[in-house]
């Protein structure tokens, strides 16, 4: 019998690209899927996503969720289910478009939600813890429902298929976002479906993730402690849970977070100087288990930016480039080439060292 | 023979090339993979971004790129030249066995690993810039030159040079004080004998990039080698 794909295990490759403009000028999803394009070969069919930033301006104070279910029962229980907690302001399906290239969909709605007051009163939490968990408990608990965005104002699009047959799918060319950040996926170790995709994403925080992490398993034990399950047959997630553990629940920097994760060698902070010096070893001390090892290059969007970074050992390609306000980021720099033929200062930042590009305060 | 890459996907911009059998251009490259890989003794000149292993077990052929290129350019080659007027991505360099590369800029990380020799084919790399981490690693062989012109204030190699070499040389232009190299080699200031050595690459260096000759040997080179003929004698197998 012929072995299907997650029987068998196929070697690496993937793609990442991000595009942000600093001054918030918005940006349709055709650029950052023409990025893909050159980079086809990196990906193999089994996964492609993109996530926008500010394209729900109307609803930018609720969470916008979005949701993959296996069937109209589970969407009813889960709506039930979502109903406990938060006010459905707005829900609708996924707009669509079909194309031969992307089959075996799952029923895609989004909802934008408000917690309710009383609930967090009760249970004494923030919005943000709120929202967590609910995602938490159905992405564990809920079969046949998977949220794979959960933030404001921002939202993820992803899918069995070819970044660029996805794209065209989502119709991302009718949202505009003052970034977009994109993946093409081509899974080594585990199965391609539909909630596998990149980007990964919590509350605001996505990920898109080029490589394989060799500490996952010591990285999901520790970040399995503060609540979070990984339950998505892939090692991104955990990288989401990490960087959301750190920004939002340890209120770290971003920078802070690139030294936690992507920690300079020992033999490197020893020749820091003493303030630098003190605070990487304070940083290895304290999240140890949060090293992540093994090739990567990700992509971090937020609310208002993006945060580009290797591994420490830059076992993954990644390039920068720039064009007046917009700041590119590709596993190529033919992926930058294909949004803008004209970037320049094209350079491919060190591993560990963090490129963060912030759209200018106010007009996000 | 001029060949339009526009929109042409990887395999048929090469079945272009392989069939033309005679010099191309290439005008229009956006990222794709193995041009001219395996390809014998031809002139192959490219405007935009070839793809990663551009020039892949190249064999003889000829490779000027006027911009920048990406990932393993001469990823196993065997003989012949790649130029590129840019600087390149990661892993330039990557197990070539003869041939040279040179680069006018800058390159990224694991810039000639493992590079090795046999016999008269000594595999050469020049990069004018800077060079990122490990470089060199794994080196068995050949030549890598890093003649740090324009590094922008910033060191001419970064970290974990030579990690793992046991063969060949590399010159890093400049005294290299700062730069931490690994117990298993040896680092000295090259002796005149050892600049004649490397006199004809940076005179071609110069030629393709117009750099001045007198002003790059008018600084001393930093040689490093492995401090024996095998740094690894029983390590693994009694030998």
């Amino acid at each position: 019998m012929k072995k299907v794909e997650g029987q068998v295990r196929i070697p690496s490759g993937c793609a990442i690209s991000a595009v942000i403009s600093r001054d918030g000028s918005r940006m349709t999803g055709e650029k950052i899927i023409e990025s893909m394009k050159p980079m086809h070969d990196r990906s193999n069919g089994l996964g492609g996503g993109f996530a926008g930033y500010g394209i729900y301006p109307i609803y930018r104070d609720f969470f916008a969720l979005h949701l993959f279910f296996d069937s109209r029962t589970t969407r009813k229980d889960c709506e039930a289910y979502l109903r406990e907690s938060v006010e459905i302001v707005h829900a609708e399906q996924v707009p669509t478009r079909k194309t031969p290239l992307i089959t075996d969909e799952p029923l895609i709605w989004r909802y934008f939600v408000a917690p309710l007051k009383s609930v967090l009163s009760n249970l004494q939490l923030d919005e943000k813890e709120l929202i967590a968990r609910i995602v938490m408990n159905i992405n564990t608990n809920r079969k046949g429902a998977y949220v794979f965005s959960s933030g404001k104002n921002m939202g993820v699009f992803k899918a069995v298929g070819f970044p660029e047959d996805v794209g065209y799918y989502y119709r991302l060319e009718e949202y505009e976002a003052y970034s977009w950040t994109a993946h093409g996926r081509y899974p080594t170790n585990t199965p391609g479906w539909w909630g596998g995709a990149h980007p990964f994403s919590l509350l605001d925080y996505s990920i898109v993730h080029n490589g394989e992490i060799s500490s996952y398993d010591a990285n999901r034990r520790f970040i399995e402690m503060f609540g979070y399950q990984c339950t998505l047959q892939t090692d991104t997630e955990v990288i989401t849970y990490i960087v959301d553990y750190l920004l939002r629940k340890q209120g770290l920097t971003l920078e802070e977070t690139a030294s936690v994760i992507a920690a300079p060698f020992w033999s490197t902070i020893e020749r820091k100087p003493e303030a630098e010096r003190q605070q990487l070893l304070y940083l290895r001390k304290i999240f140890p288990s949060l090293l992540i090892t093994g090739p990567f290059s990700i992509v971090l969007g937020f609310d208002g930016g993006l945060m580009a970074l290797n591994d420490r050992l830059k076992l993954r390609s990644m390039v920068v480039g720039e064009k007046n306000d917009k700041v590119f980021i590709s596993s190529e720099e033919a992926g930058i080439r294909a949004m803008e033929p004209d970037a320049e200062n094209i350079y491919a930042p060190a591993g560990g060292e963090p490129v963060i590009v912030r759209v200018k305060e106010g007009v996000f | 023979m001029h060949v339009k890459a526009d929109h042409l996907d990887f395999r048929c911009l090469n079945r272009a090339l392989q069939t033309a059998n005679e010099d191309c251009t290439v005008s229009g490259c956006l990222g794709q993979r193995f041009i001219a890989a395996g390809m014998g003794n031809r002139h192959i000149s490219i405007s935009g971004i070839p793809g990663n292993a551009l020039g892949a077990y190249l064999n003889g052929a000829r490779i000027e790129v006027t911009g920048n290129a990406q990932d393993a350019v001469g990823d196993t080659m065997n003989s012949g030249t790649i130029i590129v007027h840019g600087n390149i991505g990661d892993a330039a360099g990557y197990a070539m066995r003869g041939g040279e590369i040179y680069v006018k800029g800058n390159a990224g990380y694991r810039a000639g690993v493992h590079m090795k020799a046999y016999e008269e084919r000594v595999p050469v790399l020049v990069i004018g810039g800077r060079a990122g981490s490990f470089l060199g690693e794994y080196q068995a062989g050949g030549i890598i030159l890093v003649l740090g012109l324009n590094t922008d204030g910033k060191p001419l190699v970064s970290n974990f040079p030579c990690t793992g070499m046991h063969g060949g040389k590399l010159f890093l232009r400049g005294n290299c004080t700062k730069t931490l190299f690994p117990k298993q080699v040896t680092v000295h200031i090259a002796d005149s004998e050892e600049k004649k050595s490397i006199q004809p690459y940076v005179e071609e260096y110069c030629r393709l990039f117009d750099a001045d000759l007198d002003a790059i040997f008018a600084s001393d080179f930093t040689v490093v080698e492995p401090d024996s003929k095998n740094p690894y004698k029983q390590m693994y197998v009694l030998n």
